[in-house]
């Protein structure tokens, strides 16, 4: 909105963004703050807010105990393996719904969105026979499949609206140059569709990366991510606040910054068609 | 504009998304049904190759008859409604104000998104440990700097407690989207209302409002997805005492705390059935809204 | 399906017989409490021995217990030894999930095991896990804080008594709290504690008849005193409080007495972690005088599912971390409070052991408790903390969700054991006792 802003207006809303900003950022502050503490500077009363001796004892206790880079690894081969999936099957099939809509389309989509509805705990005894019968327990390529299967629908419907953004006269011109459909999807498609896609891996790659309940039940030392890493520190004995901090600190940070470095991209993907 | 051959090839093309979706949706329900129906305590020794009892509807009548079921029904709706209710509200309100020139606009595009890359494990455990501890927690050292006695989060406010943990996560989620909506507003539209004199309110009751409408059913749909299957955030924080045991959560407390399979399958089924009721609510409203 | 099962089983013996001399990876799944994680450091010595090498998969205790108990019942396979305690030990030997520990080497000493751990990790008289380390609960109380207040704490207290010298400790001006207890709900966490205290008031789970027994009197007076005791010098939000919430309430020098697990006893004496390591003494868990103390009995052990392949291997880790040998590897690298206790005679009867201060009376609380005989009634059912049935932990869960409604207020002393009453009937009914 382009207008004239009198400064004063300008001060006052930059003010109560910023106050919000940091009251939401707050939490995470606080907790890698608190990982560069002592246990006993972690309980401090009053608390201490930035001037201590900043330590790293707790990372280094956190490394000795648990091989962050492994769980590191698996993290990322999950999370990044069944995105990647993900989006291999859910093209096509967002591209065939967008460009040639039966009456069906709709509702298709809409079933999809419908089978992520089964609540995970209710079929965990299911989904456990099933892994234990093809032999899929703590194997990364079992979470790759079952991370791909739960986000897949997401991917398909902002795919979908994504590709229905695309004018379809630009299509009807290229086929008029005599493109043929793999033409289309590769040189004139692809191209326009980039950043939705882009966009589309980061979020999934972020809901990958946080799920909980299956990366923790389907594994054992083999496949474990990042979720199982923090299982083991929710609740040690005695003091533990500072430890705790910098495990939480180790397994968010990636994603944070991920996050961070592509935000322009995740805030112009991520519209779920909810801009027409 | 679709041709045969065409829709032949896009068939072709949604094949493989429809069938894993399938897949993933049939067995494990096919399973899932089949349990329900079955005696199904593995601690008793009970197991697939053992054969399993029919007892007909018993698990259906037994879940359904618990003293706790209607309460989780009522818990799961009033948990997913709260954190609706402020994330789409507080959402907006913050859309807004994300639109507004601002300085330095991207930090704190940044500080407002962060909560959600935080895995809700970790977040459940932060906010547990760090924040709302009665004793240690920052909010109970700043209770007592005001000369408050510390609350006691989790035992007693704990429903507000998992809600605000909850919206906290996902405030970010809506506040994005509504923000692509608030940015796509016709601003010479805004302008003329401006010039007819139309109060700010009135503004945006009637044109940002509207505006939004398509934007905010979404954030609605895609959050009761989610929100309906909360677990870590219940198992870190209370562990399903204190009135916030979901119908997720007895199912989970049913299947692996009491081993009883039989019973958490038709719990499963159940909440499926709830799920489902959401979810067409839901839809009546999105398919209006979806026709592009 | 059975031929493929008969294949696979026909290679597995062909492995083991094969393999027997190699070295193999064993996966061991574990709670992360601190002798745990110890003996996770010294991981190498048992590689140096046996060739060995280990994957550890710790968790913390609910999750550990979600997900082993998943991997058992679906013959999932994916641990070759499982942490476990008393109460899941017997059930699944019974169940034929465990491979049962016999043939162990002389040098291992069977013998030498705690009668009383020995027991609880057996299933008619074969063993099927090895104790890691057994404890009991007693009093732990700030020597100091005794003092001031004028009291002296008697080796064998009563709960009366734990009753004023809670008030006379409690300080809210300086944040120190009389008494702090277990709250949270959770059938190992405040579930446990108040079966205990029941079990020292007279009261009961169920009759001889596998009636639930919260209708009675004894649970009502046990319940109201807990209660009343919590609300008056207890500390905030006592209802979410477990084991580590009031370990690091007593290690910051908030509590004044804590009457929680003997394990704890070696934590708060710690100099690195606890500020009153020097001030602590301690007591037999408390009585009403009817007989019976309010002392549990428990035991984390490692134990060998059935379907592992790598059984031998397996056994030897575990003749490793539950050896005398073991112990004094971490006797001699960390001093002698920090060996894992509770499971070995012949630690008690070591000398350099018996200076430790906590070594007396942890065996005295150890011996104190008896599981075919918990409180005063008689009982159908064995177990002091809980009733080793399979349908106990998800009932039990329950039950204590409802008594931490009540701690917090939510709900009266009547009103919970009401719906604990009704619900653990209705479980018994759908488990075919009644």
């Amino acid at each position: 909105m382009a207008r004239a802003i009198t400064p004063r207006r300008k001060i006052l809303t930059s003010g109560l963004a910023w106050a919000i900003g940091i009251l939401l950022f707050f939490p995470i502050y606080w907790t890698i703050l608190t990982s560069f503490k002592t246990e006993a500077q972690a309980i401090n009363d009053p608390p201490l807010f930035f001037f201590f001796d900043w330590t790293l004892e707790n990372y280094a206790v956190v490394q000795d105990r648990s091989d962050y880079m492994r769980f590191l690894w698996n993290s990322v081969i999950i999370a990044g393996g069944s995105t990647l999936l993900g989006i291999l099957v859910a093209v096509p099939a967002a591209w065939s719904m967008a460009f040639v809509p039966s009456k069906r389309t709709k509702d298709i989509l809409l079933w999809m969105l419908s089978t992520k509805m089964l609540p995970a705990v209710g079929v965990l005894y299911p989904i456990s026979l099933i892994f234990v019968e093809f032999n899929l327990l703590d194997t990364r390529i079992g979470l790759v499949v079952v991370l791909m299967l739960i986000n897949l629908p997401i991917i398909v419907w902002m795919l979908y609206t994504y590709f229905k953004e695309i004018p379809g006269e630009i299509l009807e011109a290229a086929r008029m140059d005599g493109a043929g459909l793999r033409e289309e999807i590769l040189y004139v498609l692809t191209p326009m569709a980039i950043p939705g896609i882009a966009s589309t891996i980061l979020l999934n790659f972020i809901l990958a990366w946080n799920e909980a309940f299956w990366t923790l039940n389907l594994t054992a030392a083999g496949a474990a991510p990042l979720t199982a890493f923090i299982a083991s520190y929710s609740s040690p004995e005695g003091l533990f606040f500072a430890k705790l901090s910098a495990a939480s600190t180790m397994a968010i940070a990636p994603i944070l910054i991920l996050g961070w470095f592509s935000q322009k991209q995740l805030v112009r993907g991520l519209t779920f068609g909810a801009v027409k | 504009m679709a041709t045969k051959a065409s829709r032949s090839a896009a068939r072709i093309m949604m094949a493989p998304a429809v069938i894993l979706l399938l897949g993933w949706m049939l067995v494990p329900l096919t399973l899932t049904l089949f349990f329900s129906f079955k005696k199904y305590l593995p601690m008793r020794g009970d197991s697939l190759e053992g054969g399993l009892d029919w007892v007909g509807f018993e698990n259906y009548g037994r879940f359904i008859s618990s003293s706790s079921f209607w309460p989780s029904v009522q818990t799961t709706l009033i948990m997913v409604g709260g954190v609706l209710l402020i994330t789409v509200v507080l959402g907006v309100l913050l859309a807004l104000l994300l639109d507004q020139p601002i300085w330095g606009q991207g930090v704190v595009r940044i500080l407002v998104i962060a909560p959600f890359f935080v895995m809700p494990t970790v977040s459940a455990l932060v906010w547990k440990n760090m924040l709302m501890d009665p004793v240690n927690g920052i909010l109970a050292h700043l209770w007592r700097f005001f000369g408050a006695e510390p609350v006691s989060w989790l035992s007693d406010a704990s429903m507000q407690s998992i809600i605000l943990i909850v919206s906290w996560q996902w405030l970010p989620f809506a506040t994005l989207i509504l923000l692509t909506a608030v940015q796509s507003l016709d601003s010479e539209q805004l302008e003329a209302a401006e010039m007819d004199g139309a109060p700010p309110l009135k503004r945006f009751w009637h044109i940002v409002l509207p505006h939004l409408s398509r934007a905010i059913t979404i954030v609605i749909l895609i959050q009761t997805i989610f929100l309906l299957s909360i677990f870590a955030e219940i198992f870190v924080t209370t562990g399903g005492a204190f009135g916030t045991r979901t119908l997720t959560y007895l199912i989970f407390q049913r299947v692996v705390d009491s081993q009883n399979i039989g019973l958490g399958s038709a719990g499963g089924v159940y909440a499926i059935i709830l799920a489902n009721i959401v979810a067409i609510f839901l839809m009546r409203i999105v398919g209006k809204n979806l026709d592009a | 399906m059975s031929l493929k099962r008969a294949l696979l089983a026909v290679s597995a013996m062909v492995s083991v017989a094969s393999t027997a001399a190699y070295a193999e990876t064993l996966t061991i799944a574990t709670v992360n409490n601190g002798d745990m994680i110890r003996m996770q450091g010294y991981t190498d010595d048992f590689t140096e021995k046996t060739g060995h090498t280990v994957e550890w998969v710790t968790l913390e205790e609910n999750v550990l217990r979600q997900r082993v108990t998943t991997d058992i019942t679906t013959k999932g396979g994916q641990f070759d030894i499982m942490t476990i305690g008393m109460y899941e030990t017997p059930i699944w030997g019974a169940n034929g999930w465990l491979v049962p520990l016999d043939g162990l080497s002389a040098e291992y000493d069977v013998d030498d095991i705690l009668p009383a751990m020995r027991g609880g990790l057996s299933h008619e008289g074969t063993l099927y896990a090895a104790p890691f380390y057994g404890e009991s609960s007693m009093v732990m109380y700030r020597t100091d804080l005794m003092e001031a207040a004028g009291l002296e704490m008697p080796a064998a207290p009563t709960w009366e008594f734990i009753r004023e010298a809670a008030a006379a400790m409690t300080d809210r001006g300086n944040d120190i709290n009389g008494v702090c207890l277990r709250g949270k709900a959770g059938w190992g966490e405040g579930g446990a504690f108040i079966t205990v205290t029941g079990n020292s008031f007279g009261a009961r789970w169920f009759d001889e008849d596998w009636n639930a027994q919260f209708d009675q009197p004894e649970w009502k007076a046990a319940l109201e005193f807990f209660i009343g005791m919590m609300n008056e010098y207890g500390p905030p939000g006592y209802a979410t409080n477990g084991f580590n919430e009031n370990l690091s309430l007593f290690q910051q020098g908030k509590c004044g007495m804590w009457i929680d697990a003997t394990v704890a006893a070696s934590f708060v004496t710690n100099p690195n972690d606890s500020t009153v390591a020097d001030k602590v003494g301690f007591a037999l868990a408390p009585d009403t005088g009817l007989g019976k103390r309010s002392n549990w009995l428990w035991a984390w052990a490692l134990a060998i599912p059935a379907g592992t392949q790598k059984a031998d291997a397996a056994k030897e880790f575990i003749e490793w971390a539950t050896s005398k040998d073991y112990i004094e590897l971490v006797a001699a690298n960390e001093g002698w409070a920090n060996v894992p206790p509770g499971a070995r005679t012949s630690l008690y009867a070591n000398p350099e052991y018996q200076k430790v201060p906590f070594a007396q009376m942890t065996l005295d609380s150890i011996n104190a408790a008896d599981p075919t005989d918990p409180t005063v009634k008689p009982v159908p059912y064995v177990g002091i903390q809980f009733v080793a049935i399979p349908e106990f932990a998800g009932i039990a869960t329950e039950v204590s969700q409802e008594f931490s409604a009540a701690y917090a207020g939510q709900q009266s002393v009547d009103e919970a054991l009401a719906k604990a009453q009704a619900l653990t009937n209705d479980a018994m009914e759908a488990a075919g006792y009644r």
